[in-house]
């Protein structure tokens, strides 16, 4: 498209604008987390490490992360799993009611989370579970695996549907085609879906308050925080918590945009 | 690039026509149907494919054709009826062991696989060795022209190339038979004739018994030995390029070729004892040996083809003739392909030269006589 260099830079402002908008928050949690002062005012005070050292011999926010990590790193597997069989059974198979199971499949994330946490909690306290990691962990499961599912389709719509059949076509038994074809072809998509699915489960806090009981995530660390007394210990987390899920996330987008193909040029 | 035509033999040469026994059916389908649900794909099919033959299998599309190839390559389960392989039943084995290689329409190469890889694939299933994959994968390479490409992957290949990966990943194995599902398709025109002329010479060389699936008559004419023409999940007609031209079998084979007029017409017995046909366009001579089989008030179709009829401005020359009015002209190269239309409807095509075009002078919307000579009007039931 045609534009005039003064419609171009006024775009480039406006989207700089944007940006700022979206992470300047973000930024300033961060600066304040390293700045000496109790409260957050300009102009900063000196540089400190303080309030990191403060959260990382807090043992409450030690569980915490313990926690958020052993949860991230059980439902990132299974969640992965699920959302990897959802996306190759819709590659793979026609059956009647197949949109409807797809958008069953897809809608978790979609519904309120006060709702989805308010369900969880009734039906996980009846079978004995509210309160516990296993409860946080079903519910993590519940609302990641979508997001698996919708990576791992993404990349099932980029390969040739006659595939798998082509590779059973010379001489490849049914389980050999899948491992020589589908798993070669989709294989960055499950990693990067599994690194969204950390993310997600590392940035939850919803949900998991209201299943958790008194276990506690870093997230759900956090809103106590928060609830209690305003202080600069809640950017020193709140920034360790922003750089583990931002670099899960852009190691997910890289895998994600990722080309299939291989060979020297 | 080296073209197909350079390759060296990689078996034997074939035995010619000669040494081979008569009618050797290499598969054969025997009353073969298809149904999904309620809908048919193919019904009563019955055909053999003679060993080391070309045969084109072609009609519109949806009319079973590409349901047909995959039912041999084990795509699709058969509803009814046998597919036979050197007289064996192979209803049963699955796809992996059909042994049956096919180039894939949409080709289906392995994207995260480089070239060498994607055509040592059916090798590596096989259990060949590390070793001997390689040494074979490059000897097929280099026969298609590709070496060099080995280690390219496969986006880094244009169109033609990539097209004959497809084929040297299934030539590797040196299989008996080849199934190709529009292979030539995906290719722009130019490319597609050099194609089908190294298809062809590659086939006879090899001595492999090629079924190819197309909706083009030129690909189908060019290569095969044998054609079958389907329509709505039948056989309409099976013979050779040349016998179906000349004797289409079925009205739908006559107007699916095109090329041909066709006379709606009823059999009629003159006073005299001559047979002859009469129609809405007239009454017609034909001196056929079908002409002899006819009852008296039959329906048939008189196919007349389009190099065949001639135009004149006056009528009363010839003893078929039928008056027609011009509704189009199409130049292609120095012929001319006339289109006519008679007053009952009949749409009648003639294909000129273009000087003995310019000669009739006539245009669009004119009337003119179109006649053709009793020894050239095929008959056809119904």
């Amino acid at each position: 498209m045609r534009v005039s260099a003064l419609t171009r830079r006024l775009a480039v402002i406006f989207m700089g604008l944007a940006l700022v908008f979206l992470y300047a928050p973000i930024l300033t949690n961060f600066v304040f987390s390293l700045n000496s002062d109790r409260f957050p005012t300009i102009p900063l005070g000196g540089f400190t490490l303080e309030w990191y050292r403060l959260i990382l011999a807090d043992a409450l926010v030690i569980d915490a992360f313990k926690n958020t990590i052993k949860i991230a790193l059980i439902v990132a597997p299974i969640a992965t799993a699920m959302g990897f069989a959802a996306a190759y059974a819709d590659y793979r198979f026609n059956f009647i009611g197949k949109r409807l199971v797809l958008i069953f499949a897809l809608m978790p994330p979609l519904i309120p989370l006060v709702v989805i946490g308010l369900a969880m909690l009734a039906y996980l306290s009846r079978i004995g579970l509210s309160g516990t990691l296993p409860a946080i962990v079903v519910s993590h499961i519940v609302l990641t695996s979508p997001f698996a599912m919708a990576i791992i389709r993404l990349r099932f719509s980029q390969i040739d549907g006659d595939l798998e059949f082509a590779a059973q076509n010379l001489g490849a038994s049914n389980w050999r085609a899948f491992w020589e074809v589908i798993i070669p072809a989709t294989k960055t998509s499950i990693l990067a879906a599994f690194l969204l699915c950390m993310a997600v489960s590392f940035d939850e806090y919803a949900v998991t308050w209201f299943v958790g009981g008194l276990e506690e995530t870093s997230s759900v660390r956090i809103l106590s925080f928060l609830q209690s007394a305003v202080s600069p210990r809640i950017n020193a987390i709140g920034s360790i918590t922003f750089i583990t899920s931002i670099t899960l996330i852009l190691g997910a987008q890289i895998l994600v945009l990722r080309r299939l193909t291989r060979g020297n040029s | 690039m080296n073209s197909l035509s350079e390759i060296k033999l990689a078996r034997s040469v074939a035995p010619s026509e000669l040494e081979r026994p008569m009618s050797h059916a290499h598969i054969s389908l025997r009353n073969i149907r298809k149904t999904y649900g309620d809908a048919v794909a193919v019904e009563n099919l019955n055909l053999d494919i003679e060993e080391g033959k070309f045969v084109a299998i072609m009609g519109p599309s949806g009319c079973g054709k590409s349901t047909m190839l995959r039912m041999l390559a084990g795509l699709e389960d058969v509803t009814g009826g046998d597919i036979q392989r050197e007289g064996q039943r192979i209803n049963e084995l699955s796809i992996w062991e059909r042994d049956m290689p096919m180039v894939w329409q949409s080709l289906a190469l392995f994207p995260f696989l480089t070239v060498r890889e994607n055509v040592e694939f059916g090798l590596r299933m096989k259990g060949v060795g590390k070793a001997k994959r390689k040494t074979r994968a490059l000897d097929w390479l280099q026969k298609l022209g590709l070496e060099g490409y080995a280690d390219r992957g496969i986006d880094q290949l244009s169109g033609g190339q990539r097209q004959r990966v497809a084929l040297a990943r299934c030539l590797v194995t040196e299989p008996s038979v080849l199934l190709l599902d529009e292979p030539l398709s995906a290719l722009d025109a130019h490319l597609s004739v050099q194609m089908q002329g190294e298809l062809k010479r590659l086939q006879r060389e090899l001595g492999i018994t090629f079924v190819y699936v197309t909706h083009s008559h030129s690909e189908a004419f060019s290569m095969a030995d044998t054609v079958v023409i389907m329509n709505q999940g039948r056989i309409e007609q099976a013979g050779g390029p040349e016998d179906i031209y000349l004797r289409p079998a079925t009205p739908f084979v006559a107007r699916f070729l095109g090329g041909s007029s066709i006379f709606d017409c009823k059999a009629r017995r003159l006073k005299t004892g001559e047979m002859v046909l009469e129609g809405p366009d007239g009454r017609f001579k034909c001196t056929g040996s079908e002409l002899a089989d006819l009852d008296e008030g039959q329906q048939v179709s008189l196919i007349v083809r389009a190099d065949q009829i001639s135009v004149t401005a006056k009528a009363g020359w010839a003893e078929n003739e039928v008056a027609a009015r011009v509704v189009g002209e199409e130049f292609i190269g120095a012929l001319v392909n006339l289109r006519l239309e008679t007053a009952a409807g009949t749409a009648i095509t003639v294909q000129l030269q273009q000087r003995d075009m310019q000669a009739l002078d006539i245009e669009v919307g004119a009337t003119v006589t179109a006649s053709w000579h009793p020894e050239d009007g095929h008959i056809i039931n119904g």
